[in-house]
């Protein structure tokens, strides 16, 4: 049995179901992410583990045992909560002997293990300051180390790192990597943030309207979207949807995509001819030449409609013949000019059979 | 501070301090207010009014009786008008409106009719006076009188000075961030410890205001004591008040209100001083300034 398991449960608000019959088991020691949009439920699950709402319907447990009883001061779990809920009157000494306190550390001790919390979230010498006196990374670090000082079994992170700016943010992702291997506590994660997402986790279970439509690792949730909202939330995708054409023989199917024409992909789906699936292909995994041809298995036709320069790559939308836009991304690798194409620009498009990823919807 | 606050303290505060201050070192004239501050080629300025102050101490007992009578009210006030703050900070956001209105309904009817219809209320005849007089019967004990005591112009005072606590109270609390509460309770403290480590230490601001809108004018009062006490409860405003009016002295009656004022101010600093070395007012400070 996981560390924390999270068995069919439902929360509902009124009309609204804000988590629906979700199950997902948390291994011990395992960075996990709850990702979705906002209202996906990650938050009121989130809420419901830390103790301060509680399920309709399904159970949570930690350890094996059923946490419905408890309230939220006495479960063995910490939130570091996104507005960083310092107490204002406490220095940080103070915030990070609080839960010290409350949970009767003889005197004697607590200075040593506050020295060391602080020392884990690299505040050495903050102690004495008032958070009105620290940056926001700094109060975002109190709060982490605050809510490590007692060694919880598990932290619950609830969009720690919305409020600081993108620069520090990086930063913080790779501290909290860090971290998290060091002091070896079972993290679980809140965010909206799928590059974070992909960053940080060990597995992730995206989220929307309530359920969990895909748990994997991110390489997988990234490569493999079960579902069209997984592919589309996660990253830029392209989704060519239709009819299926026909079954090939060597696990391949071939999809009528209006507008655009068949479309070949590697699957072994067994779907067959007549019902509807979807194509998800990444922007990075497409070709895009000046000359025509060189018989991949799919390839089109089309103008450079626009263009994003991002820098280290540019990001063209291709319109083809039938209207259809296509978005593909390619690395400015090449030495003495800054890109490839222009508006405008006529352009070959092609990738290989099992370059995207079939979902059967 | 300049332009507009300045001329107000100017007109409303220091210009009537500063004729106080003169009053005070001054003569009472022949037939009541001051004598006249020439005469004969002689400036009427002295220290008698202070010297009579500070040689009779029966000025000092009923000055330190004042200062006692305010204490209590404040104390009372503030037990009473806690819970009653915070219930109406945690109340839904539609009801907070009407519960203060309530709070500040009594501010419609004049005062002196509130106070006046305190002498109902303890009345002999009255439902109260009757039970606790039947209570104490029943002990084989003597009745006791309610009206014109000490106990009802305590009562009377904390009731009058009730709202002036709520208010800069339910202002405070009502800031309150609920995440911070969460926060202390996901830390592992309990409601109680959660009031005293969090609740109380952030809503000191909205106690010291509370403390110093009861205990400055209650120190000051004279109406509550003249119709609701009994001979032993004449407080320094109803002497300050006898000077001007009755006695008609003015320059002692200026010493007792500059005395009062004086102690008040120190009083007030002495809190604020104490509450700044105790309670780690930098940010509380802070936040009361946010």
């Amino acid at each position: 049995m996981a560390l924390l398991e999270i068995q069919n449960v439902t929360r509902r608000f009124g009309d609204f179901t804000a988590v629906d019959k979700v199950s997902i088991g948390i291994e011990s020691g395992e960075f996990f992410t709850l990702l979705g949009p906002s209202g996906c439920g990650k938050t009121t699950l989130l809420r419901m583990i830390a103790g301060f709402d509680l399920p309709d319907g399904g159970r949570i447990l930690l350890n094996g045992e059923d946490l419905a009883g408890r309230p939220p001061e006495q479960r063995p779990v910490r939130t570091v909560f996104q507005s960083y809920a310092l107490f204002p009157h406490m220095t940080v000494e103070g915030n990070v002997a609080i839960p010290l306190q409350m949970a009767k550390t003889p005197a004697v001790d607590i200075p040593a293990k506050i020295a060391a919390a602080l020392e884990d979230v690299r505040l050495q010498g903050f102690g004495k300051r008032y958070p009105h006196e620290l940056s926001g990374g700094q109060k975002q670090r109190v709060a982490i180390g605050r809510a490590l000082v007692t060694h919880p079994t598990v932290l619950l992170l609830d969009e720690p790192l919305a409020a600081l700016d993108a620069k520090l943010r990086e930063e913080m992702q790779l501290e909290l990597i860090n971290l998290q291997k060091e002091v070896g506590i079972t993290f679980v994660y809140v965010t909206h943030d799928q590059t974070e997402a992909l960053a940080l986790s060990h597995r992730i279970a995206v989220m929307n309207k309530g359920r969990v439509e895909q748990l994997d690792e991110p390489s997988r949730i990234y490569g493999f979207p079960r579902t069209r909202f997984v592919a589309d939330f996660i990253g830029q995708c392209n989704l060519f949807s239709g009819p299926v054409a026909s079954r090939g023989s060597e696990g391949t199917i071939t999809l009528d995509v209006p507008a655009l024409g068949p479309v070949r992909i590697a699957t072994d789906s067994k779907l067959s001819p007549g019902r509807p699936g979807t194509i998800a292909l990444r922007p990075e995994k497409i070709r895009i030449r000046a000359t025509s041809g060189d018989g991949a298995d799919n390839h089109f036709r089309g103008t450079v409609a626009d263009l994003l320069y991002l820098g280290d790559v540019t990001v063209y939308r291709i319109a083809t013949a039938g209207g259809v836009r296509i978005e593909a991304l390619l690395a400015n690798s090449q030495s003495g000019s800054a890109k490839f194409f222009e508006v405008g620009d006529a352009v070959d498009l092609s990738w290989a059979v099992d370059a995207g990823h079939f979902i059967e919807e | 501070m300049s332009g507009p606050p300045l001329l107000y303290l100017l007109l409303f505060f220091a210009i009537p301090s500063l004729i106080m201050v003169l009053a005070s070192f001054r003569s009472p004239g022949e037939f009541g207010g001051l004598a006249p501050f020439l005469e004969d080629g002689k400036v009427d300025l002295n220290l008698d009014s202070y010297a009579r102050f500070f040689t009779d101490p029966v000025y000092a007992q009923i000055f330190l009786k004042s200062v006692w009578y305010a204490l209590l009210t404040t104390l009372f006030c503030l037990a009473l008008a806690y819970p009653l703050a915070a219930l109406i900070a945690k109340s839904p956001q539609r009801y907070r409106d009407l519960l203060l209105l309530l709070v500040i309904l009594p501010f419609w009817s004049n005062f002196l009719i509130r106070v006046y219809a305190w002498m109902i209320i303890l009345g002999p005849n009255a439902a109260l006076a009757r039970t606790v007089n039947g209570a104490l019967a029943w002990f084989g004990h003597e009745p006791v009188p309610l009206l014109f005591s000490s106990f009802a112009v305590l009562v009377c005072l904390v009731y009058v000075h009730l709202p002036f606590m709520v208010l800069p109270l339910y202002a405070n609390l009502e800031k309150h961030d609920q995440a911070l509460l969460d926060a202390a309770q996901d830390l592992g403290a309990n409601a109680w410890q959660r009031f005293w480590r969090i609740t109380f230490p952030l809503s000191l601001p909205g106690v010291y205001a509370g403390a110093a809108l009861v205990f400055i004018p209650a120190l000051g009062i004279f109406a509550i004591p003249d119709i609701l006490g009994g001979p032993g409860d004449s407080l320094i405003g109803n002497v300050i008040k006898q000077q001007f009016l009755e006695t008609r002295d003015w320059p002692f009656g200026s010493v007792l209100s500059i005395v009062l004022t004086v102690a008040a101010l120190a009083l007030a600093g002495l809190a604020a001083w104490i509450g700044r070395r105790n309670l780690g007012a930098p940010s509380s400070a802070k936040q009361a300034r946010a």
